[in-house]
């Protein structure tokens, strides 16, 4: 009889908080889109194979379904049987592009073709397009690869996880995710903690070599990956796990409740989005509007740099979803941990204090224009806000709006609709908190994570240095409670949209510093809303 | 096998209006182009009747067909080569005219 493995613990950072027992579903470096790119030839043969995949399936499905569903997928299967779709796809991988990138590349051009229809049903073709980019998408990126996982049951180990492909995972098939690298800054970790879904990172190698179907604990609360647990283990998690399931299902219950603490005062809570997909399932009743969107998203899916259409149809997606609540656009936040290849600068020493942010978008004017044409247009739609980031000094601020108001008189000059929104800023540099009366902005929100980061001058993803960068350190509430203050008496909106806002510890002295606008991960919708509602009422009691 | 008497057959072409009320949408796309690919000839269609100037595009590519984003009351201009390019031209007409063989709308 062979002897039951010893329990294995690993360590690591907490990248999304959540509890999850389940087998282990491995997934080589090499699966999926993390795989190292082939040559032109090796990723012409794998997109055809994915494609021949994806008509074989296709015609399956044609096969089997009634008439209605039918036509949608003979039209799909006509689409994927017609060389002119996948040709430009081919052209990009010729020229040393990889097979998913150009496929989803070639998609989103035809999918914007159809958005800028003037006819409904001409646009509503999109959604085949979009059906018909992520089924091959699904095939190239071993998505699929999820099916042998059992439903609900997979801890997702592997080195990194992309964004790209953490958005095309079967979430459903997944209880969470343990990875030897990566970081907690990631974006994959940003949307992780949008979704809900617990994630460790920097277990290190070793973790990879664990068996498939072992069974684990993932304890992204204490930060361990536990693999062949002890009944003891089990029985203390599955308590532990039952007793956040209680949590959760009340907190839900304030979900549809307006955000007032006990004592009566109203706090808007908003959400962040990170990727428009992240609102999927969302009803947008149960919040006050989208307090940030990092555009992020439209600027790393590889390929060219978003067009002043993609990105249009992209803002008024999210005025769409908000159904006349204010829509936050943060502008391009790129450089520091977010580098995009031809855009931020390489070999920095200190990214972090480098070009990034409003100054990268500053630094290249015909980049920062296009977004700033498809946000005047997307204004005159729906209630948007715009606001810039990384924020030093007024005179930023100041260039920020005229080259606004230059796009501005251009479009109205081309006869093209277009308004100028509310431009506000984020306070996230200290200078920039300590001088909050010298900004001339329409609003204010505070990154409190990178604001702890520069106060603190820790970095958020060093565990060495971790009890240092706390949130809590009195000169950050200080430097927040003046922002609040200089708002208030100026009539301007405040608002905080980083992690901090989340985390249920930090709400009261928030409140107390006068803080009154929250802007959370849609995860965290529901326990902020709790929280709340709960605080104060702890506090006078 | 394509012979040189078929590339040298006199070109065809045709036209007809849209009658569909909602335009050539997917399904009436679809069968244009299952029906063009029956055909050796090499068969283009354009937006707009005669002395109209948008571009030809293959009416084997239902990317390209449904790109048109054809519209009732637009007419359609087919113009096809080779061996079959008569019949390709009459029966695409045909079947624009037969309004895709689709039920009445109701």
């Amino acid at each position: 009889m062979k002897a039951r493995p010893a329990e294995r613990i690993f360590t690591g950072q907490v990248a999304s908080r959540g509890i999850a027992l389940g087998a282990i579903a491995r997934r080589p470096a090499d699966d999926g889109r993390v795989r190292t790119k082939g040559s032109p030839g090796e990723e012409r043969s794998t997109l055809e194979q994915a494609l021949e995949e994806a008509r074989a399936r296709l015609s399956e499905l044609v096969r089997q379904s009634d008439s209605m569903g039918r036509e949608i997928l003979e039209f799909q299967l006509a689409l994927l049987e017609d060389p002119e779709l996948y040709a430009p796809a081919l052209k990009a991988i010729a020229g040393g592009a990889a097979a998913l990138d150009s496929w989803r590349a070639a998609l989103d051009e035809q999918i914007v073709g159809y958005l800028s229809a003037e006819d409904d049903y001409f646009q509503a073709r999109a959604a085949d397009l979009k059906d018909l980019r992520d089924r091959v998408c699904g095939l190239l990126s071993g998505a699929d690869a999820d099916a042998d996982v059992g439903e609900g049951q997979g801890i997702y180990v592997a080195d990194d996880l992309a964004p790209s492909r953490f958005l095309e995972m079967d979430w459903t098939r997944y209880r969470g995710a343990a990875l030897a690298g990566g970081s907690i800054t990631s974006h994959a970790a940003m949307l992780a903690r949008a979704r809900g879904v617990p994630m460790l990172t920097g277990l290190g190698a070793a973790c990879e070599a664990l068996s498939d179907g072992a069974g684990a604990v993932l304890d992204a609360e204490e930060g361990h990956l536990i693999a062949y647990p002890s009944g003891a283990t089990l029985k203390r998690y599955e308590a532990r796990i039952a007793t956040r399931a209680d949590e959760a299902a009340r907190d839900a219950a304030f979900l549809d409740k307006p955000a007032v603490t006990a004592d009566g005062t109203r706090v808007r809570v908003l959400v962040n989005v990170d990727d428009p997909k992240v609102l999927d399932g969302l009803d947008p009743a149960h919040c006050d509007g989208i307090g940030l969107t990092r555009s992020e998203f439209l600027f790393t899916r590889g390929g060219a740099l978003p067009d002043e259409e993609t990105q249009l149809a992209a803002y008024l997606g999210l005025l769409n979803w908000a159904g006349g609540r204010p829509v936050t656009v943060r502008t391009l936040d790129a450089g520091g941990d977010k580098p995009i290849p031809g855009l931020t600068p390489e070999g920095e020493a200190n990214p972090f204090l480098g070009l990034r942010g409003l100054r990268l978008s500053l630094a290249h004017p015909e980049v920062f224009r296009v977004q700033l044409r498809a946000l005047a247009r997307a204004a005159v739609q729906g209630p948007l806000k715009v606001m810039v980031p990384m924020v030093t000094v007024p005179g930023e601020l100041d260039r920020a709006r005229a080259l606004f108001a230059e796009v501005l008189a251009e479009l109205t000059g081309q006869g093209v609709a277009a308004r100028m929104p509310p431009l506000g800023m984020m306070v996230e540099v200290p200078a920039a908190a300590l001088a909050i009366a010298t900004f001339d902005a329409d609003f204010y929100s505070i990154g409190s994570n990178d604001l702890v980061q520069y106060v603190t001058a820790t970095s958020r993803d060093n565990a060495a240095v971790a009890p240092l960068h706390d949130a809590h350190n009195p000169a950050v509430l200080e430097l927040i409670a003046r922002v609040c203050q200089h708002g208030a008496t100026h009539g301007r909106e405040v608002s905080l949209c980083g992690d901090m806002a989340a985390d249920p510890a930090s709400m009261a002295p928030l409140l107390a510093a006068g803080l009154r606008v929250v802007s959370v991960a849609p995860a965290a919708l529901a326990r902020t809303k709790a929280t709340l509602a709960r605080g104060h009422r702890g506090e006078e009691g | 096998m394509t012979s040189d008497t078929d590339r040298m057959a006199a070109p065809a072409e045709g036209c007809t209006v849209i009658t569909l009320p909602i335009g050539l949408h997917a399904r009436p796309s679809v069968k244009l182009t299952k029906l063009a690919k029956t055909f050796d000839s090499a068969i283009r269609l354009r937006a707009g009747g005669e002395g109209a100037n948008g571009d030809w595009v293959d009416a084997k590519s239902i990317v390209r067909v449904m790109a048109m984003k054809v519209r009732v009351g637009q007419t359609l201009t087919f113009r096809a080569e080779g061996m079959d390019a008569e019949r390709a031209v009459n029966a695409l007409v045909d079947l624009v005219e037969r309004n895709f063989d689709e039920s009445a709308p109701g």
